[in-house]
């Protein structure tokens, strides 16, 4: 009755597992970058200036600059993350300009206001310690008087206090907005300006540029210099070419070892090819849900857990024949069998989660992809064969089976 | 111990030395260059023809954006046929050589791994047997099973232009967990063996009934994984068709190593024992 009440769970459970793996708008597969085609970019941050601050913190920090500007971009679905001590990894899938992408994630806008420096400093602008960091947001917006177009900064409570200050003592006296080094405008100062409010315009604002700017500035400035130390990019045909050939050679290699495991093992062969589905079914569910980003490795490390989900069938399998030929009735060579072949799935099993488990731990990247798959496959595979396995051949220990031993 | 096994162990030992020396020949002769630049870091340049002609592939040290795209206009001048960039790679140094450091240190870790859980493992059989031994044979039959596809993929990568990639690490650990999960279980029946008819036949003997037990489950277990394999290595786009190259030699040799490398070596290691 127990395990008819298993059976029955498992059943339902796959059907209902099965029409999840369907749905493409639920938990959608998320396909890597070798299948989607797309760009990988790492970055390694410059954290020799960091002071007291703490790596992780500025390493943090890069990733939601980073993660702002690409999203200005609009790609969907991008991947910025933290590698490491000092890396951040940036992934674009199906980007046409690869480069665009490159220098609007390098960019470091380092907004500064300076004035006229006194004594011999005073035919240039020296620095105020007003800067970017000051900055609130930033929008483009349209002068009312001259119609031109310009960026409108909102100062914090301590950048406003030290406009108030520099616009106070400058009356009359030009303050230069630099970004990046290099002068935007340097409008002459007429009150003391004590709203937090300021604005750049000039010649080489355009609105494009001014929109540009502004997303810029309100994207942030980067809390340590990076640098762009490895580039991949697959064009995506190539990317679409590769998980169609994927795909049909997976979908071959299932039907063929189903039919080697029905041809080879009969009665039991089939109930293996019911958990291997079974097994298939939950794999993918879990791939959705996790979610798994399938690269070309990573099917690999799926279809090589296949692999050993077939190789525990077998085990179990040789071992009832074993039985059966001792002369054991059904019953007897059906918990023989999986008694007895218990160790060395165990222990295969084990071996390779355990390689699976070093992988992830100690690679990076493709490897990593596929120590994953690998795993969850190895994982899955000891629940399919123990448990799917042997619910579907207790349906046929039977002792009407008993005159039908050849099927076994 | 039947002399099968000391012809096969002998062999084995021979063909292991001719595929490291191809490999290292290989090397040297490629100066290392059968490696992609995700181990080496360089620039890897794809493009594929309008025409419909094979893809080229252009591999350089460095290149700048705008000698790529000098690259891709005289490719399309050359060939009569546009031609667009379909892959780009430019891997700093770094970043491979720490590829390269990391799936080295992965390996050792993941050996010393497997010894030590085999002798955990297998401690039930010290009375006849140095729990070690059995760590010690499997990773030596492992060490042969990575060998010998090496020397092969090295012969492929040189003589047909194949690049090493990343994935090929991947396709390494898989051998790496194949194998020993082939040697794993013939050792299990031996220690089942053991316990039920060790005191009635020799060490040896014993090995040999095992390994003939077995003998079914393996050859079906590797058909099983071959099939797909092999449907990979017809059917799969070009990128893991000598993945799937490198799994079906590794998975062949892992088989045969869990017979005629890994037995034989505890058969020794007893006789050894026995003679002292």
């Amino acid at each position: 009755m127990r395990s008819k009440i298993l059976l029955v769970a498992i059943i339902l459970g796959a059907i209902g597992l099965g029409y999840f793996d369907y749905q493409k708008q639920i938990f959608p597969f998320r396909l890597g970058l070798d299948l989607l085609g797309g760009t990988h970019l790492v970055y390694q941050g410059d954290l020799s200036q960091i002071g007291d601050q703490s790596a992780t913190d500025a390493m943090e920090g890069v990733r939601d600059v980073i993660e702002r500007r690409v999203n200005l971009f609009g790609v969907s679905e991008p991947v910025v993350q933290v590698e490491g001590k000092d890396r951040v990894i940036v992934e674009l899938a199906g980007i046409s300009d690869v480069n665009q992408a490159i220098s609007l994630i390098g960019q470091t806008p380092f907004l500064e206001f300076r004035e006229i420096g006194s004594g011999i400093a005073s035919q240039s602008f020296v620095p105020t310690g007003l800067t970017g960091k000051h900055l609130k947001s930033s929008q483009i917006e349209f002068d009312q008087t001259t119609g031109r177009v310009a960026v409108a900064l909102n100062l914090n409570d301590e950048g406003a206090k030290l406009f108030g200050e520099i616009t106070k003592r400058n009356i009359g006296k030009p303050i230069a907005i630099y970004l990046d080094g290099e002068i935007i405008s340097a409008p002459i100062v007429e009150t003391e300006i004590t709203g937090g409010k300021a604005q750049i315009s000039g010649g080489g604002i355009t609105p494009a540029t001014a929109k540009d700017l502004a997303n810029r500035l309100n994207a942030g400035a980067l809390p340590v210099p990076i640098k762009l130390i490895s580039q991949q990019t697959i064009g995506a045909s190539l990317g679409k070419e590769s998980l169609d050939k994927s795909l049909k050679a997976g979908l071959y290699a299932l039907l063929a070892v189903a039919l080697f495991m029905i041809l080879f093992y009969r009665l039991p062969g089939f109930a293996s090819v019911i958990a291997l589905s079974i097994y298939v079914i939950i794999v993918l569910a879990i791939y959705k849900l996790i979610p798994v980003t399938l690269t070309l490795a990573g099917i690999a490390g799926f279809i090589l857990s296949l692999g050993i989900a077939v190789d525990a069938n077998v085990l179990i399998f040789a071992r009832l024949r074993e039985e059966l030929k001792a002369g054991r009735t059904l019953q007897q060579a059906v918990d023989e069998g999986f008694r007895r072949a218990w160790m060395s799935i165990r222990d295969s099993h084990v071996t390779t989660l355990l390689g699976a488990l070093v992988l992830y731990i100690f690679t990076t990247s493709i490897v990593k992809g596929f120590a994953l798959t690998l795993g969850i496959g190895v994982l899955m595979s000891l629940f399919s064969s123990i448990i799917v396995t042997r619910a579907f051949l207790n349906l046929a220990v039977k002792p009407i089976f008993e005159r039908f031993k050849w099927l076994f | 111990m039947k002399t099968i096994y000391k012809i096969f162990f002998a062999f084995s030992i021979l063909l292991t030395i001719v595929a490291l020396a191809v490999t290292v020949v290989i090397w040297r002769k490629s100066k290392g260059e059968i490696l992609s630049a995700d181990f080496r870091g360089g620039v890897l340049l794809e493009v594929s023809f309008a025409d419909g002609r094979p893809n080229s592939i252009i591999r350089e040290r460095e290149m700048s954006e705008t000698r790529k795209q000098e690259i891709i206009k005289d490719l399309s001048t050359q060939f009569n046929s546009v031609a667009t960039q379909v892959r780009f790679d430019d891997v700093g140094p770094t970043v491979g050589q720490e590829l390269k450091s990391k799936s080295v240190t992965a390996m050792i870790v993941l050996l010393i791994t497997i010894v030590v859980y085999l002798a955990i493992v297998f401690r039930s059989m010290k009375r006849v047997l140095s729990p070690w031994a059995l760590g010690i044979a499997a990773v030596l039959a492992l060490l042969h099973d990575l060998i010998i596809p090496m020397g092969v993929m090295s012969l492929v990568a040189y003589y047909y232009g194949v690049e090493i990639t990343a994935v090929f690490v991947a396709a390494a650990l898989t051998i790496l967990g194949y194998s020993v999960s082939d040697t794993v279980v013939v050792f299990d029946r031996v220690r089942e063996n053991v316990i039920r008819i060790g005191s009635k036949e020799s060490f040896p003997s014993i090995v040999h009934t095992s390994i003939m037990q077995t003998l079914t489950r393996s050859i079906n277990t590797s058909i099983t994984t071959l099939i797909a394999l092999v449907a990979i290595f017809f059917f799969g786009g070009e990128s893991i068709k000598y993945f799937a190259l490198a799994l079906i030699i590794g998975i062949i040799s892992g088989t045969y190593s869990s017979i005629f490398i890994a037995s034989p070596i505890i058969m020794f290691w007893h006789g050894r024992k026995l003679t002292k």
